[in-house]
């Protein structure tokens, strides 16, 4: 909606009957300014290398190619190659390193390529940096940032397009974090770096050229997030919409097309896959009783089996309808853009999920 | 040199091994002297922490055999010279990172062996309140930085805290930042890929690292010869002629001889120390036991246990601190009986401090549990009376 439009609609008091894109209102109450996905972790790594000098970035490319995907962009001309790292092709090695400097003291953000080749480097991940604050009781702590593109991008294929946020929300010792907007990319990105626990940041290529308004607030270089908590993207009373990451945007696509036919679905953008924010979801659960969570992963053991599973313990006298889940295909990801397009989730299939049970 | 062939799955003492030479980094080692090269401190201090390393491994056996100790425990019995050699050697704000085999590198790097013992008991008071176990010894006072089972796991996490070290130095600005990382592996790890990763990176990157491969020759059941290629042109795999290849000095030392454990150990230390690099060491030497206290140890050959048991490292100090004057009998014996004090001391103390309460269970799995991060006070933001509940504003 227009910033004036609104200033109007809100004088003439309508704003109460047309549904509340959640802090829209205050969002469009001061000039606001667009930003890439993109540019917003670029900000966001800036600003946090410069306040503490032993934040520090490694990964393939980073350096001289200024990001395999542009997002360390003009990081090594401004910071160094002691900071800003290009590392051979050798993911476990550097990975450790990176893990092992973090137990030292030093506070590392690593890039992988894409979350695929992270599982050259998963015994690091999992075995070195998930577990050794446990394993030592409580004196070696991790303060990295795992970070890379996640998921499908357009006809990569099957070993360049797997979603990761189930397998590692399931490993204690791992915080799991999945922006959607600039807002999110920024204000994650700089609650990863500060968190002492290992944090594993799942970007979507194709949401980094995306480019959505940004509040002041937001610019600030102090702008931090909790890990933790999700935000409603869009209130409503029908049908709780769950998602991250990529799907949030579609699921906003398909709470306009359902609104039309007078459907309105409440769309949660989870942000943090672990800790996952109950709290937000039962309260969304007990004001519509009914739910279907959006991923893009496989189906088994996947992100909505667990919040299926958390809904129906949690809050089981508030559903209506069992929670469903739409998922991408129980398939290798295709290279045909036809079949790719088919097994992934579309805006058509969560219109379908939620009319079956609205 | 013939290599025996295989009889009935047991493989005879490899009889045509070259003779064991020292091949020092710089200077070419000087042929031994009626003169001690060390003081009489020192060896004492080599003396008891050998000694120490074995009756406490010893002692890990009865316990274990007993009940006292559980699970999967990995003794390092006969390869203490590489540990006391090499450890005794760094400071405290130096790094050690180890395998499994990593009980005498806590001890050798300075962990007390009431702890050393707690822990493996399962008791709260062990170094890490029990929740690490014999495979994962942390001690961030002592610098050393784990304690993996995955062979290769460590290594990369040791050039961690080599880069730590040199990042101080180059862009902290800190001067006197010179600490280097002692990485303990197997001849078994040097088939993993992360060994070579790390050898890359760590001579691209100058890492101030060392690379120590306790070769004993056996990995679980499998003998290094029939797990290894051998290098070109050669008839045995050597491990220590893969570190040229990646750009670091290699060298091939007797691991049974910790007086040249700790001679190669110093030069590549102050290599390090200096900012030239890592160094890669290969020092030839046998675990008396088999490779953990379920293994039952069959396919090594008696003649080849008896030949190494012959060349055990202990002895072999004790006579040359007779031969040079360094120590006389009463002295040994006086170190031997402090050590066997403190290893029954540690038991006592093991045996009597309590289990670890159920509420530890959920503890440190996270340093920031909630993740809104720390405030100013030093509690965790999420604690704040006012913070927000519901859904996430703009903060």
């Amino acid at each position: 909606m227009l910033p004036s439009l609104l200033g109007a609609v809100r004088q003439h008091g309508l704003l109460a009957r047309l549904p509340r894109v959640a802090q829209s209102a205050r969002a469009f109450s001061t000039p606001t300014t667009e930003m890439t996905v993109r540019d917003a972790i670029n900000s966001a790594l800036d600003e946090e290398l410069a306040r503490d000098d032993k934040v520090y970035v490694l990964g393939e490319e980073v350096g001289e190619y200024q990001g395999a995907y542009k997002i360390t962009r003009g990081l090594l001309q401004k910071y160094g190659p002691d900071r800003v790292k290009d590392t051979p092709i050798t993911e476990a090695g550097f990975t450790g390193i990176a893990v092992g400097s973090a137990f030292a003291g030093l506070k590392p953000v690593c890039e992988f390529m894409t979350w695929n080749f992270a599982l050259q480097a998963l015994d690091q991940i999992i075995n070195s940096a998930a577990k050794t604050l446990y394993m030592s009781a409580g004196q070696i702590n991790c303060p990295i940032v795992f970070r890379g593109p996640n998921g499908a991008a357009a006809g990569v294929a099957a070993q360049h397009s797997q979603c990761f946020a189930a397998w590692y929300s399931s490993v204690p010792g791992l915080k799991v974090l999945a922006p959607y907007d600039s807002e999110d990319a920024r204000g994650l990105m700089k609650a990863a770096i500060r968190d002492p626990d290992p944090v594993i940041f799942l970007e979507n290529e194709i949401l980094y050229g995306q480019a959505f308004p940004v509040t002041p607030e937001v610019l600030d270089k102090d702008f931090v997030l909790p890990i933790g908590k999700a935000k409603v993207m869009r209130e409503g009373k029908h049908v709780t919409l769950v998602s991250f990451s990529k799907m949030v945007g579609y699921c906003l696509k398909a709470a306009s097309a359902l609104a039309r036919d007078g459907v309105e679905c409440e769309v949660i953008n989870l942000r943090s896959i672990k800790p996952l924010d109950k709290d937000c979801l039962v309260a969304s659960l007990k004001k519509t009783h009914k739910m279907v969570v959006v991923e893009e992963g496989w189906p088994q053991s996947g992100v909505g089996s667990e919040i299926a599973a958390l809904m129906q313990e949690l809050a089981f006298d508030e559903l209506d309808a069992p929670v469903l889940r739409v998922t991408g295909a129980e398939v290798p990801m295709p290279y045909a853009a036809n079949l790719e397009a088919a097994a992934l989730p579309q805006v058509d299939d969560i219109v379908k999920a939620v009319k079956s049970i609205a | 040199m013939q290599m025996l062939k295989q009889r009935s799955g047991v493989r005879a003492a490899q009889p045509g091994r070259r003779t064991v030479q020292v091949r020092a980094v710089a200077a070419p080692v000087k042929a031994p002297s009626s003169k001690a090269i060390i003081t009489p401190e020192v060896a004492k201090d080599l003396y008891y922490d050998m000694v120490l390393g074995r009756e406490f491994e010893e002692m890990c056996a009865q316990m274990y055999y007993r009940g006292k100790m559980f699970g999967f425990v990995h003794l390092y019995s006969g390869q203490e010279a590489v540990s006391t050699g090499v450890c005794r050697l760094l400071r405290q704000d130096d790094y050690v990172v180890s395998t499994y085999r990593d009980h005498v590198h806590a001890l050798s790097k300075g962990v007390p062996a009431r702890e050393v013992m707690a822990e493996l008991f399962g008791k709260k008071t062990g170094c890490c309140r029990g929740q690490g176990g014999s495979m994962h010894m942390f001690s961030s006072k002592h610098g050393l930085l784990g304690g993996y089972a995955f062979i290769g796991e460590g290594i990369p996490v040791g050039l961690g805290a080599a880069f730590q070290s040199k990042y101080r130095h180059d862009v902290l600005g800190d001067e006197k930042a010179d600490s280097v990382t002692c990485s303990f592996f197997g001849d078994g790890t040097c088939n993993v890929g992360q060994f070579y990763e790390s050898l890359n990176m760590a001579a691209l990157y100058k890492l101030p690292h060392i690379f120590v491969v306790e070769n004993n020759l056996w990995a679980i059941g499998m003998s290094h010869l029939r797990a290894t290629a051998s290098t070109a042109g050669d008839n045995d795999p050597h491990i220590y002629k893969k570190g040229p290849a990646f750009g670091m000095p290699g060298v091939l030392v007797d691991g049974m001889d910790v007086l040249k454990v700790r001679q190669v150990a110093q030069e590549a230390i102050e290599r390090a120390r200096r900012g030239e690099g890592p160094t890669l060491i290969e020092a030839e030497t046998y675990r008396f036991r088999g490779h953990s206290l379920a293994d039952p140890d069959e396919l090594r050959s008696k003649e080849e246990k008896a030949k190494w048991a012959a060349r055990d490292p202990i002895p072999q100090l004790k006579k040359y601190m007779l031969e040079h004057g360094l120590a006389s009998e009463a002295d040994i014996k006086a170190l031997e009986d402090k050590v066997a004090e403190v290893v029954e001391d540690s038991v006592k103390f093991a045996d009597e401090s309590p289990k670890p309460e159920k509420g530890q269970l959920l503890e440190n799995v996270f340093a920031d549990p909630r993740g809104f991060g720390i405030s100013e006070d030093g509690l965790y933001r999420y604690m704040q009376p006012g913070f927000s509940s519901g859904t996430a504003i703009v903060s």
